[in-house]
This record gives structure tokens, C-alpha cells and sequence, in this order.
């Protein structure tokens, strides 16, 4: 089955972006209709092409799999070099997934600027596939970077009121810490002569130089996670930025500063960060329990999911640094979870933004009684969010608390709070904007979801269960890759 | 001691440039309304000056048997970088008139790359001169002659031919920058680039005058012999001279402390004379500094070295500070020159002796690209200038991409390359520079110029965000993308910075060929 196709991993990479360039073909604002047709066909194309990633996967084997070795820049060894392991290739499914629900849903939203907008969110995911697939450091570097400035338009052309500081805080923000992460790249191609990320891995390091180089990866992945102090872009870029544009940031663009701690921080310098382990375990919970508490005093539905998106990637940093493979492997099923429920609540109000044009929360109020199907949705998701049981929230959640429980009982403590905050934040939020009695005309005038708002929220409805519930294929992918990630780790390079 | 008639073949680039150019005073003098056939009487002077640079002392017959013994189809395509690669680095250092010229292979590329630039941006400009009624044939004389002093500096072979050529082009320039004469900021801008100009000759000819009284030779390739014997040189007298020298050549940089001309003769030049004077004057520069430093005054590579490092850092410092503060895109572009020459002498200022000369490489790379990026710039500047109305306030900006989209594009293309992003060329020339830089052991500096470039990106993205995030002012009108023929060039030249991007393979290679086949030890 494995590698019948030996271009699987540059198709999901260029399709999309293909797709991009040909929807800007059509911007004119009379061809709105053709620019959609385009984007949406592209955006199912780049994920049937991602099926067979899943279907065609070795999961016995911890090594990078459909792999592509070209030599792209000869003089410095820099090779255009592909591979997907257990690790990253959850991630290059999911984003193509969002990509398509992406589509479906500026579908009415969206009316100025159609096609650059599909263009934007189309290449975006042809960048960030190409971030979860690069095995060069080069080729991920500007993959990395270069999926920026998608984004940056996207939240400065149709976001909000404040949306031009929001698009410049969250590039100049971003940027900093990724020009630190160039120069640890300049490091270990000076040490070792290369930059194949797996003889980055083997290059031996001494303590010293690996802290100095993991602080350099850290000011990178840390303000992408975004863990806390650095997390002050993302309430803004949220709150700002289109539909769209929210849930590529909460489901993938997030994952991007995780991945890299996966991929970079934790292979390349273990030794270092099991010594930062401390540090980065304090930050987490920082995060888990200090956000949460913010979370609940939002009066702005799209702050409020964003501060609870902060909560819940300080669960996946703890469970990296906690370095038990049911901490990682928590992490990790709580990164995919997320991303299906955190697009799902940006979605959410996203629906009620399209009817209301409001995202206070104040503004809403009796919303189940005009809207049913909505709001039984919504709160599944809600309960996925909080961490319910049989919701994919849940498992990822889980498996980390008991991998911190493993590791110190007062770590996981703390971190079992983010079930009772997060149930707060969130059903509270949704109490008051679903329940209550039906009194504001504004509320009263709203229509129930139709049948393209219900088909897109319906699979990722779906999709919630259903990890929820058999989580297994999930973790069977990652088992092997994170077995191997955690014995390189934990036998260091000293 | 009998007279031999010198090779002349070896300048045929600079002959053919200038007979035009002798041609065309007579023609200009003799014809009422020459603007026309000036114009493509310059064309055809620069690209035949760039054709002969680039096939000049090579055989015609090796391209074909490459050619032939690289496939077919889709594989000539794939080995064409390859093939052109060996082409252009097969030319062998050739030295004539009394060892006071030379070509090699790092002169030709720079020859040509100036001659295409300024036949590029003589096309992008020629309608913003014509609707200021500035396109008289003095204009195409003048940037002829200009451009023969770039070439003669980079195919200098003695201290004496490098100052010939800076006079040469430096001369011209005045004149271009005031050739508006009846508006007040070029005029007085021409007048503070006379000045400074001259005072930085008078002290590069100084610096020149001190090494020849120390080493008793004018020549680049004595001059590097005399310093291996350094027990008879005066090693006092020459580091005075290379003070001197060297900031002479910072000045015609434009690189900080000697950058006060810059921004005021980027902004009150006609934009077409800016475009030029950021680039091939930049060329110029560079291959000055690369004939004086990396060649003549190699043996001292451990003083300049510091020099040139200094100003680099003091050059992204200023240049991305001040670049911040400015309203008008011209300054802006200036400051924004103003780094992008830091870096590249910190490229320069990281060659290690016992090394290969991959900083110099480095530098060839980033020049080049830069010069790219600035000439997509500077043409859509033009572009949207119209007639009675000078679009360069960054305000002009606002709101592009709803005036004319796919100009906006060009420019974001341009601003993000500056800004250092990837997939444009712009990231990887900084790459490479801070490659270099780090490989040499300057580990602060490269941390320094990252977070500098950082800052720079700040007012990239302004530029961005004015083009796509603001909504336009109610009168201004869309872009008139000119003729069809500098539209096209224009769109393929910031498109190129994309595709050098994703291909930034070639032309590093052929710099390092080119670099290796010249200043090699």
C-alpha cells in the first residue's frame, strides 16, 4: 500500500495553492459565484488527496513516511524534503478538513473581495501542509514564515473595527520570535553541515549550547502556541479576524508552535529540555489555570473562546514536558481535538455574527427558542469544549491529567482544574447566550441554521463524537512515532 | 622601450557603450526632436553593452556542445541554471592598457547587471519624464555616460581607472539629479549631492594618493604583491590611505555616517533619476568596493574588515530606526537603502581569509536581488505618478488593491522581499548574509541585524497595510499601467522575485562561481 504515489505530500501542498492563484484568476466581483466553485473544488482536492496519507500509512514504523528528497539549494546542502510521520500527519488532514469547512463557511458570509479571500485561506493551507511535511529546516523555515502573510491579510482586510493593529501586532509578533529561530537554524547547520532536520536531531549538542538554542526555539514555537506571557497577540488577532480566519487560527495555526516543540525543541535539545522541563511545566499551568480564569469574565464570545484556546494548548505544552508517552500522547489527541472544537465554537458565533453582527454576549440571550437546532449543536460542542465525556475534549484532556498525575500529584491537580474553569467559562457563556427568555426583537427575528451551515457544523459534530468516542485510530497513527520521540528525548545527547 | 598596441577586444562592453553614447551627443546636438530615437538608441547601447559583457571571452562553441549533451525537453530546463552557470564563470581574468583594465567574471555580471537595470528603468521611467517634459536626449546621454563610468569601475584594473569611473559617473549623476532644473528640491538636492559627492572623492583620491606613496604602485595587482612584502611598506601611511578609501567607498554606498545625502537626493531627484541612483549607482559601489578591498587591498583585510563591520551595524541600526518615522516612500526607500547596504557590508565585512569566499558570494547575491527588488519598486512608484501630480507620499498608497489589484500584488511582492520573507528572494539574500556573518564569528551581530530587520518589517508592512487594509481617497484614480511593453517588464521583473525565490538555487550558485572565478586568493 505504502509510497504507490510518490508526490502525495507536494500534491497537498501545491494543490491548494494552485487552487489559490487560479481563484485570483477570477476576482473580478461578477465572477463571485465561479471564485467559490474554484475554491471549494480545490479545497475538496486537497483533502482527497490527504485520504490516502491516512489509508496508505505504516503504523508500525516510527520513520518518515511517503517521502520526497530534492536538492533544492545545493551550495548550503538545503534539500526540498518531505515526510510525514505519526506525529504530523493527523495534522496534515486536519488542516486540509478545515480548509474545506473554511470554504463552506465564508460561503454567505464573505461578500467583498471573494476570491482574494479564497486565495488567501487556500494558499494558507498549502503553506501550513507543507510546515507539517518539511524534514529540511530551511524548507520549514519558510514554509513557516511564509504562511504568515495569508493571514496577515486575511484578519487586516476583513476583520474587525481594530483589525489593522491585530494584523500587525500578530505579524511583528510572530516574526520575533521565528527571526530567533533562523539564527538556532544557522547554529546547527554551522555544527553539523546540514539541514536535514534527522541529522539535526543526532548532532550532538552540550548543555550549554542546547539551552542557549532551545530559548532561541522557544521565543519561536512559544508566542505561536501561544503560551503565557507571550499569548497577548491572539485575543486580538481572534477577535478580529474573519470567521475564517479564527478557526485556521485556533485549529491549526496554533498547533504550529506545538509541532514545532515536537519536532525542533524536544528532539534537537532534550537535554535541555528536560532542564527547562520546571519552567515550562510553571508557564503551562500558568496558563491553564490563570487564562481560565480569565476566560470567564469575558463579555466578547470570540475573546472568551480565545483565552479557552490559550487554556487548552497550556494542556498540550504540560503534556509534552511531563515526558510520559500518555502525557504526548494526550497532548497530541488534545491538539487534533481541539482543532475540531475550537473551529466548531469560532463557527458557532460565527453563525449568530452573520445574523446579529454582534459577538458581545450581552447582546444575545433566549437563542434556543428561534433557533433549536443551533443551539442543541452548539452545545455539544460547548460540552467538547468543556472537557464532557464522550466528547473528543475529553480524552486528550484525560490522558494528560493522568500523565501529570504520573509525574507530580500537585502538577495534576492543578491542571484537573481546567475541568471545573473550563466548564465554567463555557457553559456559563452559553446560558447566557442561549437560554432566557426570548425578550430582545432582535433575537426574535433570527432564522435556524440552514442546510449549509447544518452540514458543516453537523461533521464537525461528528467528527467531535466520534473521537470522543473511539479515539483509537488517532492514537494507533501516533503510538509508534511518539514511543520513538520519547526515547530519543529521555535518552538525551550528553 | 617600444610601444605595443594593447588588446582592445577585452573592452569591447565599454567601447560599444560609449561610441553610442559619442554618437548620440552628435545626433542630439544635429536633431531638433531626438527624444524618441535617444530612447531606444540607449536601449540598444545597454543591451548590446550587456550582451557583450556576459559573452565576451567565451566560447560560443562549449555553450552548444552543454547544450546538446544536456537532453532534451524538460531536462534542458532543469540544467539551463546549470549550463548558464558554467557560462558565465568560464570567462578568465584578462588584464590590458598596462595592467590599467582587467575583466573577470565578477566585473562582466556586474557590467551587465547594471546595463540591464538601467535599460529596465529607463523603460519604467520613460513616461513619468515625457509628462514632466524631462526625456530630452541630454537625459539618455547623461545616464549613457553614467553607466559607461560603472562599467569602467568594474572593469578598473588601477587605483587611477577606479577614480575615472567614479568621476564619470558621479558627474553624470549631479547633472540627472538636477535635471529638473526649475524645481527646487532637485536642484538643491543636486547641490548637496555635488558637495558631499566631491568631498568624498577628495578623500578617496586622498586615501589613493597615501597607498601609492606607501606601496609606489597604482596598479590592483602590485598593489596586492607589495603588501606580501610588508617589511618595505609603511604601514602607517598605507592605513591612513585605506581610511581614506574606505570612506570613500561608504559614501558611494550610502552607508552610515556617510549617508546624510541619501534620503534628500532620493527625494528630490525626479523618481527616475532615484531609480537609477538606487541602483546601479549601488552596483557601482559594490564593485568598487570589491576592486579596492577585496582585490588591491587584500593584505589589510584585518583593518577594513572591522571598518566595514561597523558601518554595517551602524547602517541596519540608522536605516531601519529612521525608516520607521518617514512619510514619504522615496525616504522611505532611501532608509530602507540605507540597511539593505548594511547588510551587505556586513556580508562583505565576514569574509575569512583561510576560507572560501562564501560572505562574498553572499554579498554578490544580496546586490543583485537588491537591485531587483528596488527596480520593481521604484517602477510602480512610477507608475502611479501621473501627469501634473507626484505620487510619493506613502498616502498615494492607500487603498491599491481596490484601484488596481494586481499592481498592489506587485508591490506587496516587493515590500515583503525587502521585509525579508519567505517565498520572496529577499529572505534568502539576508539568509545567506547571516550565514556568513555567523560563520565568521560574529555571533552579535547576526543576533543584532535580525532583531534590525525585525524593526525594518515594521514600515514594509505599512506599506502593505495601506494597499490593502485602508479604503482609497475618494479622487484617487486607478493606475495607468503604461505601455504594454513596461507593464510587462515590469510585472515579470516583481515576479521574478517570487520565482528567485523558489529557485534561489541558480543565482547563488552562479555568485559563488562568479566570486570564486575572481577574487579567489
Amino acid at each position: 500500500m505504502m509510497n504507490n504515489f510518490p508526490y502525495l505530500l507536494s500534491l497537498a501542498i501545491w494543490l491548494p495553492i494552485l487552487g489559490g492563484l487560479l481563484t485570483l484568476c477570477a476576482s473580478a466581483p461578477r465572477h463571485a459565484p465561479l471564485a467559490r466553485q474554484i475554491g471549494l473544488a480545490f479545497a475538496l482536492l486537497g483533502l482527497a488527496v490527504t485520504v490516502p496519507l491516512y489509508t496508505g500509512f505504516d503504523t508500525a514504523s516510527a520513520a518518515m513516511q511517503f517521502v520526497e528528497h530534492q536538492s533544492w539549494i545545493p551550495y548550503f546542502n538545503v534539500h526540498y524534503s518531505l515526510g510525514v510521520d505519526g506525529i504530523s500527519m493527523p495534522f496534515v488532514i486536519l488542516n486540509s478538513f478545515i480548509t474545506v469547512i473554511v470554504v463552506v463557511a465564508c460561503w454567505k458570509s464573505v461578500q467583498v473581495r471573494v476570491a482574494q479571500y479564497l486565495a488567501a485561506f487556500l494558499i494558507m493551507s498549502g503553506l501550513i501542509n507543507g510546515i507539517f511535511a518539511a524534514q529540511d529546516g530551511v524548507l520549514f523555515y519558510v514554509f513557516f514564515e511564509a504562511s504568515l502573510i495569508p493571514l496577515y491579510l486575511a484578519i487586516g482586510i476583513w476583520g474587525g473595527e481594530r483589525r489593522v493593529y491585530a494584523a500587525i501586532k500578530f505579524f511583528l509578533y510572530t516574526l520575533a520570535g521565528s527571526l530567533l529561530m533562523l539564527l538556532a537554524f544557522i547554529f546547527f547547520f554551522q555544527r553539523s553541515g546540514s539541514f536535514d532536520l534527522a541529522e539535526w536531531q543526532a548532532l550532538p549538542l552540550d548543555l550549554r549550547s542546547q539551552t542557549w538554542v532551545f530559548w532561541a526555539l522557544f521565543a519561536s514555537f512559544a508566542v505561536k502556541v501561544p503560551m503565557w506571557p507571550v499569548h497577548t497577540w491572539l485575543p486580538d488577532a481572534h477577535v478580529e479576524a474573519p470567521t475564517g480566519g479564527s478557526v485556521v487560527l485556533a485549529a491549526i495555526a496554533l498547533k504550529l508552535g506545538a509541532y514545532g516543540f515536537l519536532r525542533f525543541s524536544l528532539p534537537v535539545t532534550p537535554d535541555a529540555a528536560q532542564a527547562m522541563a520546571p519552567i515550562l511545566i510553571a508557564l503551562s499551568l500558568v496558563a491553564v489555570v490563570y487564562i481560565g480564569f480569565v476566560a470567564i469574565v469575558q463579555a466578547d464570545m470570540k475573546k472568551l473562546v480565545a483565552y479557552s484556546s490559550i487554556s487548552h494548548m497550556g494542556f498540550v505544552t504540560l503534556g509534552f514536558f511531563i515526558f510520559n508517552p500518555l502525557g504526548m500522547e494526550g497532548a497530541i489527541v488534545q491538539m487534533i481535538s481541539h482543532g475540531f472544537v475550537s473551529a466548531a465554537m469560532f463557527l458557532c458565533i460565527g453563525v449568530l455574527y452573520d445574523r446579529l453582527h454582534s459577538r458581545r454576549i450581552a447582546d444575545y440571550g433566549g437563542v434556543v427558542h428561534v433557533m433549536p437546532r443551533f443551539a442543541a449543536l452548539f452545545m455539544l460542542f460547548a460540552m467538547a469544549n468543556a472537557g464532557l465525556p464522550g466528547t473528543s475534549g475529553f480524552v486528550g484532556e484525560f490522558w494528560v491529567i493522568l500523565g501529570a498525575v504520573q509525574h507530580n500529584f500537585w502538577v495534576g491537580f492543578a491542571a484537573a482544574t481546567t475541568l471545573i474553569l473550563g466548564a465554567s467559562y463555557t457553559l456559563w457563556m452559553y446560558k447566557r447566550v442561549i437560554f432566557g427568555p426570548l425578550v430582545k426583537p432582535a433575537i426574535q427575528a433570527l432564522s435556524d441554521l440552514d442546510r449549509r451551515e447544518l452540514a458543516m457544523l453537523g461533521v464537525l459534530a461528528a467528527c467531535v463524537l466520534a473521537m470522543g468516542l473511539y479515539p483509537a485510530p488517532v492514537a494507533e497513527v501516533m503510538h509508534v512515532s511518539v514511543e520513538g520521540l520519547l526515547s530519543h528525548v529521555t535518552a538525551g545527547k550528553l | 622601450m617600444e610601444f605595443q598596441i594593447p588588446n582592445f577586444l577585452p573592452a569591447l562592453p565599454e567601447i560599444v557603450v560609449a561610441v553610442f553614447a559619442l554618437l548620440g551627443l552628435l545626433f542630439v546636438a544635429l536633431q531638433r526632436k531626438s527624444e524618441g530615437s535617444a530612447f531606444w538608441m540607449a536601449q540598444l547601447a545597454l543591451w548590446s553593452g550587456a550582451f557583450f559583457s556576459l559573452c565576451l571571452g567565451r566560447s560560443p562553441a562549449d555553450l552548444f556542445e552543454a547544450l546538446r549533451s544536456a537532453g532534451s525537453g524538460f531536462e534542458v530546463l532543469r540544467n539551463l541554471g546549470e549550463i548558464l552557470v558554467v557560462w558565465v564563470g568560464s570567462s578568465e581574468s584578462t588584464w590590458t592598457f598596462s595592467q590599467l583594465y582587467q575583466t573577470d567574471a565578477l566585473g562582466e555580471l556586474l557590467k551587465a547587471a547594471a546595463c540591464m537595470a538601467v535599460a529596465l528603468g529607463l523603460i519604467y521611467g520613460r513616461r513619468y519624464m515625457r509628462e514632466r517634459k524631462l526625456d530630452s536626449g541630454e537625459y539618455y546621454l547623461l545616464v549613457l555616460f553614467a553607466t559607461l563610468g560603472v562599467m569602467v569601475l568594474a572593469s578598473a584594473g588601477s587605483l587611477l581607472t577606479i577614480y575615472i569611473g567614479l568621476e564619470l559617473l558621479s558627474l553624470s549623476s549631479y547633472a540627472l539629479v538636477a535635471i529638473n532644473r526649475n524645481e527646487l528640491r532637485s536642484t538643491e538636492a543636486a547641490m548637496k549631492y555635488f558637495v558631499l559627492g566631491a568631498l568624498a572623492s577628495g578623500l578617496l583620491l586622498y586615501g589613493m594618493s597615501m597607498i601609492y606613496g606607501a606601496t609606489q604602485t597604482l596598479v590592483l595587482l602590485d598593489l596586492i604583491h607589495a603588501m606580501d612584502q610588508a617589511a618595505g611598506v609603511n604601514q602607517t601611511v598605507l592605513l591612513f590611505g585605506l581610511v581614506f578609501v574606505v570612506a570613500g567607498v561608504a559614501f558611494k554606498l550610502g552607508v552610515a555616517p556617510f549617508h546624510m545625502w541619501v534620503p534628500d537626493v532620493y527625494e528630490g531627484a525626479p523618481s527616475s533619476i532615484t531609480l537609477f541612483l538606487a541602483s546601479a549607482s549601488k552596483i557601482a559601489a559594490f564593485v568598487m568596493a570589491c576592486r579596492l578591498l577585496a582585490q588591491g587591498l587584500w593584505g589589510l583585510i584585518e583593518h577594513w574588515k572591522l571598518m566595514l563591520l561597523l558601518a554595517g551595524i551602524a547602517s541596519i541600526m540608522l536605516g531601519n530606526l529612521a525608516g520607521i518615522a518617514q512619510t514619504n516612500f522615496k525616504r522611505m526607500l532611501a532608509y530602507s537603502g540605507i540597511s539593505h547596504m548594511g547588510f551587505l557590508l556586513l556580508g562583505f565585512a565576514s569574509s575569512l581569509p583561510e576560507l572560501t569566499r562564501n560572505a562574498y558570494s553572499a554579498s554578490l547575491f544580496y546586490m543583485l536581488t537588491y537591485v531587483l527588488t528596488t527596480l520593481a519598486a521604484f517602477g510602480i512608484l512610477l507608475l502611479m505618478t501621473r501627469e501634473g501630480y507626484e505620487a510619493e507620499q506613502l498616502d498615494d498608497f492607500r487603498g491599491l488593491n481596490q484601484r488596481s489589484p494586481w499592481w498592489a500584488a506587485m508591490m506587496a511582492i516587493a515590500m515583503f522581499s525587502m521585509a525579508g520573507i519567505p517565498f520572496f528572494v529577499g529572505f534568502f539574500a539576508k539568509f545567506f548574509v547571516l550565514q556568513a556573518v555567523w560563520q565568521a564569528g560574529y555571533t552579535y551581530v547576526a543576533v543584532l541585524a535580525v532583531l534590525m530587520s525585525l524593526i525594518g518589517a515594521f514600515f514594509y508592512l505599512r506599506v502593505v497595510k495601506l494597499m490593502y487594509f485602508d479604503a482609497p481617497a475618494a479622487d484617487a484614480p486607478a493606475v495607468n499601467a503604461g505601455c504594454r511593453l513596461s507593464g510587462g517588464l515590469l510585472s515579470a521583473n516583481a515576479l521574478a522575485l517570487g520565482l528567485l525565490g523558489l529557485f534561489p538555487g541558480v543565482l547563488l550558485q552562479l555568485c559563488v562561481v562568479v566570486v570564486q572565478a575572481s577574487l579567489a586568493p
